[in-house]
């Protein structure tokens, strides 16, 4: 039981995927527009990893490992078709506010990152926790962002206006804003940071993602920093196993 | 038609970019704006690929899915004929012309990491899912291939302004990452400006 506490600690706070891992930040920008829209996103995104997270868990030992990445794919796309129905049955708001994004699910890197680097090693239940954890952590992230640009761009909380005691700047529910919210938060982090003298997610120069130390990245500092010129050697490095490599490079974004 | 069709591809390039208003593929967009040389060819990677996945999707929507009645598979399919696709256009490419291998060959596999070629294949389902074969066809993949190029621009922009900036003294905690993405801002507002076009 303890493992499992571990879990969702780890997830929300030690690796929260959005403020630590910096994963997924499509949707962290796209639906961000107010908390509510933010907490939607989260929640429909932390079903689909502890669904996912469980069925990859308890199949880990029957999926053959070179066809493991397409495989993984075709589950969690399923259970976020199952997803998109539930919404557009039952939360039908929810549902055209997020649109698009809830198909997009699928190309969220969080969930194909938990899926090969925790739930395809592990047993069942630390996996959901795993998933649980990742997802919850994610959730709070987006609420947050949501909530400050709602704050500032329309002068409410949750959708109740607040009494005016400042002019919203609309900006801020607008594409720009997420930019800027997010530098900020980024910003505010680095600061943090390089008070603590930590350097865990500090841009990656290795060449290959196997000779790395740090294993919080899943992959995606590597994809983010390097050039194409090391991509170019991680091609040539990844030789045989090209196909498989590029499989995962498919569902970074 | 020859109309809407301009009107498809600017509304796509220009007043909704893809990255700068729908937020999809961010990663390459933040990743490999570090010159501008690579992010052309990178730009150039995406237009080819997001073209000829646009225009396979499209067929593949309505010639299997809406033949069999089977539309809400579209997600699962999609993400499956895309990233088959993208490893069977590279080695095509490999094969027949090692010139443009040579030029983009190295982006192919970034690309995939780009959830822009979902977005696109699944926006043309909702916008002109209803049309009939040709037309969804041919809106299809002019949408895509206007949204690449509409990819294409902020990236190489934003390339410029990268490296420019190299030469800036940018406060310590704003380096690297979050000024990248308050220059990013700053271009969403710019091209907020567009959208007296249509």
């Amino acid at each position: 039981m303890n493992r499992c506490v571990e879990r969702l600690y780890n997830g929300i706070i030690k690796e929260n995927p959005t403020f630590v891992l910096v994963l997924g930040m499509c949707p962290t920008l796209a639906v961000t527009t107010s908390a509510i829209n933010g907490l939607g996103m989260g929640l429909s995104t932390t079903v689909v990893l502890v669904m996912s997270n469980m069925l990859i868990s308890m199949l880990r030992n029957i999926i053959p490992d070179k066809v493991r990445i397409p495989a993984y794919i075709v589950v969690i796309a399923s259970f976020v078709t199952i997803v998109d129905f539930l919404l557009e049955g039952f939360i039908p708001t929810l549902y055209d506010s997020l649109g698009l994004y809830i198909p997009l699910i699928v190309v969220n890197c969080i969930i194909l990152g938990r899926a090969e680097s925790y739930a395809s090693k592990n047993p069942v239940l630390p996996s959901i926790f795993d998933g649980l954890g990742m997802g919850l952590g994610f959730s709070l992230a987006l609420t947050v962002i949501g909530l400050v640009r709602e704050l500032i761009g329309s002068g409410k909380v949750f959708g109740f206006a607040l009494p005016q005691i400042f002019e919203p700047v609309t900006i801020f529910v607008l594409a720009p804003g997420a930019f800027f919210v997010l530098a900020a938060l980024t910003a505010l982090q680095n600061k943090i940071k390089a008070k603590k003298g930590d350097d865990s997610n500090s841009p990656c120069l290795a060449a290959d993602c196997s000779g790395c130390g740090n294993h919080n990245c899943g992959g995606r500092l590597f994809t983010m920093t390097s050039g194409p010129e090391t991509a170019g050697v991680k091609e040539d490095a990844a030789g045989k196993e090209n196909g498989q490599k590029e499989k995962e490079g498919t569902i970074n974004g | 038609m020859d109309k809407s069709l301009l009107m498809i591809a600017i509304g796509s390039a220009l007043v909704n970019n893809v990255v700068l208003s729908q937020f999809l593929g961010l990663c390459p967009f933040l990743g490999v704006s570090k010159n501008v040389k690579t992010a052309g060819g990178m730009g150039a990677a995406v237009i080819f690929v997001i073209t000829i996945a646009s225009a396979v999707t499209s067929l593949v929507y309505q010639g299997i899915l809406v033949t069999f009645g089977l539309e809400y598979l579209d997600t699962i399919v999609f993400i499956l004929v895309i990233a088959a696709l993208v490893q069977f256009v590279e080695m095509v490419i490999r094969k027949i012309s090692p010139g443009l291998y040579n030029a983009l060959g190295v982006y192919l596999p970034l690309i995939t990491t780009n959830c822009a070629v979902l977005g696109v294949a699944l926006t043309n389902v909702q916008k002109y899912g209803e049309a009939s074969l040709g037309s969804f066809l041919l809106r299809g993949t002019v949408n895509g291939f206007a949204t690449a190029v509409g990819f294409t621009i902020s990236i190489v922009i934003l390339a410029g302004l990268r490296e420019k900036m190299e030469y800036n003294d940018v406060p310590k905690s704003f380096q690297g990452t979050p000024i990248v993405l308050i220059t990013a801002g700053l271009m969403a507002i710019a091209f907020f400006g567009f959208s007296g076009l249509i």
